[in-house]
């Protein structure tokens, strides 16, 4: 009846597992409490659960992130910590069998919920309003994709309660991940929820190119659209190459554990190699499907706060398109000692190293627009700084590390973990925080707070260093990656000092917390409000509309005449709103519960299909189909929105902007 | 979503006969296929070089029948996300016959 599922696989005899969930589930209980309290269960379902506004489905992107920040950091803090103490014949305070997951949810929460979501919630916000479209191609599906991501990661939550998660690390390599190695949930918990967000990617993937291929506002060619959209096109080329790779690496993994296939496994004429590349086949594009979208930004907030216009705008767009290309031609990299010849290492290796030309002139058009620049230090441009720096030095670790004969000595060491941090990092991180500062106030309607956001990032820069600069030395010294305890007492104070700081950076995410708390209670001092809908003089078509857009984004869809098409109308007098109209009834697409009732559905065929309960798989599995066919059936998916509501709306805006302008 | 963006750019999206058309001659390539392999009767390179050539033709079948692959005004977009893909595909496929080969030969592994 229960399949594999008994009382025993809650993990009663962990204590640390037993408090963590009874904190979960008092926070849980306060925060439903709170919204049946102040009755805003129907304004959620209403107006964010069901909403397949682009603008609000980035905003709950986001907030996933952030709490799937907090899920990775407790597990890297809790690594940090037993490194810290497990030395010379203390155990520390996980066993092995613990530990290992931790280090297998750190990584595989941090890639695919935290940068992923991240990415998917710049990509809703920014994407559309820098094209002048009202919506994306697909409303719906980005709804769905939204609650696929989200699904997934309450699935891997749900395996810290109920029964384990993977031991083998973030891409469960086989053979370990095999069932004859792992036999209990853990893999296939992991299976179904690289699965399930898997497919809310590749949806967010299409719909993203087809958005930007189909929906450019008139007169924007394509070398008049702002880098970052072209940042998101390059990405969502390499979603829709290279998640299909990932899916079917894993479902061979999955048919071998489920139906007892020899895919992967050591005997029956599999061979585990195949895994390997075809996971890195996925594997190395993802992580520049992470960066790309983080240079797009470095690329929006440089000319914004050095009141320049972009140095070297088609460098830098052929830079972009040359990365998409050349990141498909790396993977082997990964695993140069899995025992290839001299030719195929050295073919990867040094087009790993030609990766670094583009990237190269990307960072020289950011210190060229920059130069003779009057840079303003806002809180953006010291994550931006930060990013300069340390991406630099990841990026020398990385060519290093692309010499097949100096990886044949790093592979699997600190000196790797300490590398792909060093530009995660300090390329993705840095670059999406400096992107939510950054458009928090088209978003919000109120800015964010500097001070707290520069202490914010003082901790994380410097805890950034205290914490992996120490990896990269027990690396050269030896130490491999995934030690649950060690007795060399040259590493014991390198990884003290890389406690420290796992404990400045937890600062800075506190930091960050009073950021965003001080930034809600100060919304509504004159000096945080953004009335205008351009607080940073902006150049690209998103600052054009008011702070926050309204529903339909433009009431006149603007023509684009000239690359940074905002700057361009403001500094020739031309209105770009078209204030005054004549307006026209605008047609929207209305709010669903087909995505949540997907996702809801996928949730209970992913839980029951880790745990072999198939009469409920079914039963989720008709769901899914049901609610797809449903909604296919559906002709009421749209509206208008009357012209004289659109000009009600234009014209309180536009009140504001003269009583803004009178001041 | 204004009415410039949902409108249709003209695409052929077939009729009854053709997708028929394409149905059939999928189940005859598929079921030739299935036949070398259960007949023996070709030799095992010669088996292996007909199933090659089937699922060309296959491919070029699904192409033209299901997705209107092929002339036409308005398909440049469609044929430069294809050109594109198979320029991937072939990426792939070709690099992971160049590592698994020469793994294979490194590590005995076969």
């Amino acid at each position: 009846m229960l399949g594999r599922l008994s009382l025993s696989a809650i993990p009663f005899d962990v204590p640390i597992l037993v408090g963590t969930f009874a904190g979960v589930v008092i926070i849980g209980l306060a925060v439903l409490g709170l919204i049946t309290y102040l009755g805003k269960w129907g304004y959620l379902w209403k107006e964010w659960f069901t909403s397949v506004d682009h603008k609000r489905l980035a905003v709950m992107y986001i907030v996933l992130a952030l709490v799937a920040l907090f899920r990775g950091f407790a597990d890297a803090i809790m690594m940090r910590t037993q490194l810290a103490l497990a030395y010379a014949g203390n155990p520390g305070y996980l066993p092995p069998h613990h530990y290992d997951q931790i280090f297998s949810a750190h990584g595989t929460i941090m890639i695919f919920f935290l940068a992923m979501a991240f990415m998917t919630g710049l990509f809703n916000f920014v994407v559309p309003l820098q094209i002048g479209a009202r919506d994306v191609a697909f409303p719906f599906l980005n709804n769905l994709s939204f609650w696929m991501t989200a699904i997934a990661f309450i699935l891997v939550n749900v395996s810290l309660f109920i029964g384990e998660f993977s031991q083998c690390g973030w891409l469960a390599y086989p053979p370990l991940s095999e069932s004859q190695f792992s036999p209990g949930v853990g893999v296939d918990y992991y299976i179904w929820a690289i699965q399930l967000s898997g497919v809310g990617t590749l949806l967010t993937g299409v719909n993203f190119f087809v958005t930007i291929v189909k929906m450019r506002a008139p007169g924007m060619t394509w070398m008049k659209m702002p880098v970052f959209t072209w940042t998101a096109f390059c990405a969502s080329i390499l979603i829709m190459v290279s998640f299909p790779v990932l899916t079917v690496a894993v479902a061979l993994l999955g048919l071998d554990r489920y139906f007892g296939m020899h895919f992967f496994t050591n005997d029956g004429g599999g061979n585990q190699m195949m895994y390997l590349n075809l996971i890195w086949a996925w594997g190395h594009p993802e992580v520049y499907i992470l960066v790309i979208p983080a240079f797009g930004v470095f690329s929006e907030v440089v000319p914004a706060f050095s009141k320049k216009p972009l140095f070297g705008y088609g460098t830098m767009v052929y830079a972009t398109c040359a990365i998409m290309v050349l990141s498909f031609l790396v993977w082997v990299h990964h695993f140069f000692t899995m025992g290839a010849g001299p030719d195929v290492n050295a073919f990867f290796g040094i087009a790993t190293m030609v990766i670094s030309i583009p990237t190269g002139v990307k960072l020289f058009n950011w210190m060229f627009t920059m130069y003779k620049g009057r840079i303003e230090y806002h809180a953006c441009m010291y994550w931006v700084i930060g990013f300069m720096v340390t991406f630099t030095i990841g990026g020398m670790t990385g060519v290093m590390m692309a010499i097949p004969g100096a990886d044949f000595v790093l592979h699997n060491s600190l000196f790797l973990i300490a590398h792909f941090h060093n530009v995660i990092i300090g390329g993705v991180y840095f670059g999406y925080i400096a992107g939510m500062n950054f458009w928090f106030p088209k978003v919000m309607g109120f800015k964010m707070n500097e001070s707290w956001g520069i202490r914010a990032f003082w901790f994380w820069f410097v805890g950034f260093y205290f914490a992996f600069v120490p990896l990269y030395v027990v690396g050269f010294e030896g130490m491999t990656r995934r030690l649950n305890h060690y007795d060399n007492p040259a590493w014991y104070p390198w990884l003290l000092v890389a406690e420290v700081g796992a404990v400045l950076i937890l600062l800075g995410i506190v930091c960050q917390l009073t950021q965003l708390y001080v930034t809600i209670r100060d919304r509504n001092l004159p000096q945080n409000r953004d009335v205008t809908g351009d607080p940073w003089n902006g150049r690209s078509l998103e600052w054009s509309t008011s702070s926050p857009p309204p529903i339909y984004n433009f009431a006149i869809v603007p023509h684009v005449h000239e690359l940074d098409a905002f700057m361009h109308d403001k500094e020739n007098g031309i209105d770009t709103r078209c204030a005054g109209g004549p307006y026209e009834a605008i047609h929207m697409p209305k709010n669903t519960a087909a995505g949540l009732l997907v996702g809801g559905f996928s949730l209970v065929f992913g839980f029951a299909a880790v745990w072999y309960i198939w009469w409920l798989a079914a039963i989720g599995l008709i769901g899914v189909i049901g609610t797809v066919i449903a909604r296919s059936a559906n002709k009421d998916i749209d509206y208008y929105i009357p012209a004289d509501e659109v000009a009600r709306i234009e014209n309180e805006h536009s009140r504001k902007l003269m009583a803004q302008a009178a001041e | 979503m204004s009415e410039i963006h949902t409108s249709s750019s003209g695409e052929s999206h077939g009729s009854v006969t053709s997708y028929v058309i394409g149905f059939v001659l999928a189940v005859i390539l598929t079921v030739l296929a299935f036949a070398v392999v259960a007949t023996h009767s070709l030799s095992p390179s010669g088996t292996i070089l007909a199933l090659s050539v089937l699922a060309l033709v296959q491919v070029v079948v699904h192409l033209h029948y299901f997705l209107h692959m092929g002339g036409g005004s308005e398909q440049r977009w469609n044929n430069m996300c294809f050109v594109f893909t198979v320029g991937f595909v072939a990426i792939f496929i070709i690099g992971t016959l160049f590592i698994m080969n020469n793994t294979a030969i490194h590590m005995m592994s076969r």
